[in-house]
């Protein structure tokens, strides 16, 4: 059968070319493992210099309470804030805490005190972070000081929900699971066109009584069986390995992902009709998938703190309506009734994508 | 304007490109059986002449036959009825010599118990048996040419469309090629060739010289050299080509 025929070829095709091989088997665990340990985003052992400029009792319970949060090390005691600049500078700290003469007093006559605290903000991630994570356990301090002495009405006991310990391995797999499924099927099968049209062999395949449809089911077919298996390889590791939790059905995820397959072979076929090349394949992918998928997703940088046009440019990529799936699946366990708009999407960009890519086939082809 | 002797028939073929005329108002006709030389310079149109009539491309104009079908309507049995070689010997270097094969044999709609017993002739007659098993992309430039004309063949097509088919071959593997093409040729096969060899030409029943997108002679070799009082194809090729510059 001829559409077997071209199956079995890109598969030897792969298994024969040991760069591919990496591609598809190496990098997805290489990367759950480099984003999944290295990219942790829980931060711990902060390392912190303090000035206690009132040396009390209070001043020391604070301190203390901010180790107790298992987020902050007391690097040293300095004598004042100047000091933290060449602290910061030689990385010795990130953050300072300076808390100022009359500290207790204010605190035992329960008026306002103001408490500083330095972050070096050269990452503004981190930063961030251990301002969040001061601000919990200043928060935390008041609000003991307080229920020590009156009764507090209105108090705010955050929880999440969905993801209870904000663990970063729930956010990152199924972003992990985003991008590769949309390099393996988008970068691979672009690459792998653009590979027949530079050996001359993609004319040689047309110049025989073969659909051009047949040629290009024949050639994708492989890498849907790729990205499944890889797929599969990271959603097994973030259960195993990282403790991330299936809630929802198995069946709607591998439905999904089918789905969500569509555009971005549709994409990695449009990007086969511009690319003349195998290099300029590349190029173009990376441009046209993996930036965008990680960047404008919501996988990094969450959509809803984006600029407007962000906003519009992470609604037509595939990777923003995925995401939402497999999180939706994975951790909340949702059914697929609220998932249908996110398939809805995906279908719609897949045929716009395999629409353009069908009209440029043609014009080339003429 | 099919006549059953006629393997190849165009009329006022033309291909543009935008602009760009690469193909004009061709028109040839080749006999069942010929050795047909399709001669030019690089860039003169001869490689967008093949590619419309082995289906690969769409005239924008005029109209061809091919094995009796339309070009431009037809591709499908046009492309049942012919086998080509491409410039750049396009095989699978990946693919072991007779994985080359049977994949082509598969993708012509052979089915399976002819599949085998073709590419084992295919095999035998192109000396290719010791190496069947060989990576192709391991083979020496005459040995992955006569890899490509087999698995052109296996389908036993009446044409067969050679488009540089001795690029980068040493001499002893070319004249074999040539003692090949014309056992083809012997078995009423039909074959359409281009070359830059002009040796080569002086082997083809007739030549056509395009310049430009234009077919500017057409005859057998030796009327073509007594018309221009030239001794050599060569010397009769490069003749026209000044001649046409100075126009």
């Amino acid at each position: 059968m001829r559409l077997w025929a071209i199956i079995k070829k890109e598969f030897f095709h792969i298994l024969r070319d040991p760069r591919s091989l990496m591609i598809v088997l190496l990098m997805p665990l290489l990367q759950i493992f480099i984003f999944g340990y290295a990219v942790d985003i829980d931060l711990k052992n902060i390392r912190i210099a303090v000035v206690d400029g009132d040396h009390s009792e209070a001043s020391r319970r604070l301190v203390s309470a901010f180790v107790q949060s298992g987020h902050f090390e007391v690097r040293r005691y300095v004598e004042k804030a100047a000091d933290f600049e060449t602290l910061f500078r030689t990385g010795d700290i990130k953050g300072g805490l300076t808390i100022p003469q009359g500290f207790g007093e204010s605190v035992a006559t329960r008026r306002e005190t103001p408490v500083q605290v330095i972050v070096d903000g050269s990452d503004g991630n981190v930063g961030q972070i251990i301002l969040q994570y001061s601000e919990a356990v200043l928060m935390n301090f008041s609000a003991g000081l307080a229920s020590q002495r009156m009764q507090t009405l209105v108090e705010v006991r955050p929880r999440f929900w969905y993801n209870e310990s904000l663990e970063s391995a729930n956010f990152i797999v199924p972003g992990l699971a985003a991008i590769i499924l949309m390099m393996v099927s988008a970068l691979l099968t672009s690459l792998a066109i653009a590979r027949e049209k530079e050996t001359g062999t993609l004319e040689q395949l047309l110049a025989a009584p073969v659909h051009p449809i047949e040629v290009i089911v024949g050639k994708v077919i492989p890498y849907v069986a790729l990205a499944l298996l890889d797929g599969l390889l990271i959603i097994g590791a973030g259960l195993l390995i990282f403790g991330v939790p299936f809630r929802g059905s198995p069946a709607l995820l591998l439905l999904g992902t089918l789905i969500y397959l569509f555009p971005c072979l549709a994409l990695g076929l449009f990007i086969s009709t511009l690319a003349k090349t195998q290099q300029l394949a590349m190029m173009l992918a990376l441009v046209m998938t993996i930036l965008p998928s990680v960047i404008l997703s919501g996988f990094v940088f969450p959509v809803l703190s984006m600029p407007r046009l962000h906003q519009f440019l992470s609604s037509i990529i595939p990777a923003t309506y995925y995401l939402r799936i497999i999180r939706g699946i994975l951790l909340k366990g949702v059914g697929w009734t609220t998932l249908a708009p996110e398939a809805l999407a995906l279908l719609i960009i897949g045929t716009v994508l395999l629409g353009l890519a069908v009209k440029n086939f043609k014009v080339r082809v003429g | 304007m099919t006549a059953p002797e006629y393997a190849v028939e165009t009329r006022d073929l033309t291909r543009r490109f935008g602009n760009f005329v690469a193909v004009n108002k061709v028109t040839i006709a080749v006999r069942r059986g010929e050795i047909f030389g399709f001669l030019g310079a690089n860039g003169a149109g001869k490689t967008t002449t093949i590619r419309m009539l082995c289906g690969l491309l769409k005239p924008t104009g005029g109209e061809g036959r091919v094995a009796g079908f339309d070009i431009g309507r037809e591709g499908e049995k046009v492309k049942r009825h012919i086998g080509y070689m491409s410039q750049k010997f396009s095989l699978y270097n990946d693919l072991k010599v007779e994985e080359n094969l049977y994949f082509f044999g598969s993708v012509y709609g052979l089915p399976e118990r002819q599949l085998k017993t073709q590419v084992v002739a295919a095999l035998e007659r192109f000396g290719l048996s010791d190496v069947r098993q060989e990576m192709t992309g391991r083979l020496p430039p005459g040995w992955k040419q006569r890899l490509a004309l087999g698995s052109a063949l296996l389908h036993e097509p009446e044409i067969i469309f050679l488009d540089e088919p001795t690029g980068g071959v040493d001499p002893l593997a070319r004249r074999s090629f040539w003692d090949t093409i014309h056992r083809l040729a012997a078995d009423g096969k039909t074959i359409f060739v281009t070359t830059h060899y002009m040796d080569e030409a002086e082997y083809c029943d007739r030549i056509s010289i395009m310049r430009d997108g234009r077919v500017i002679a057409l005859d057998t070799p030796s009327s073509l050299k007594e018309r221009l009082g030239k001794a050599t194809v060569q010397d009769l090729f490069i003749e026209l080509m000044r001649r046409e510059e100075v126009e």
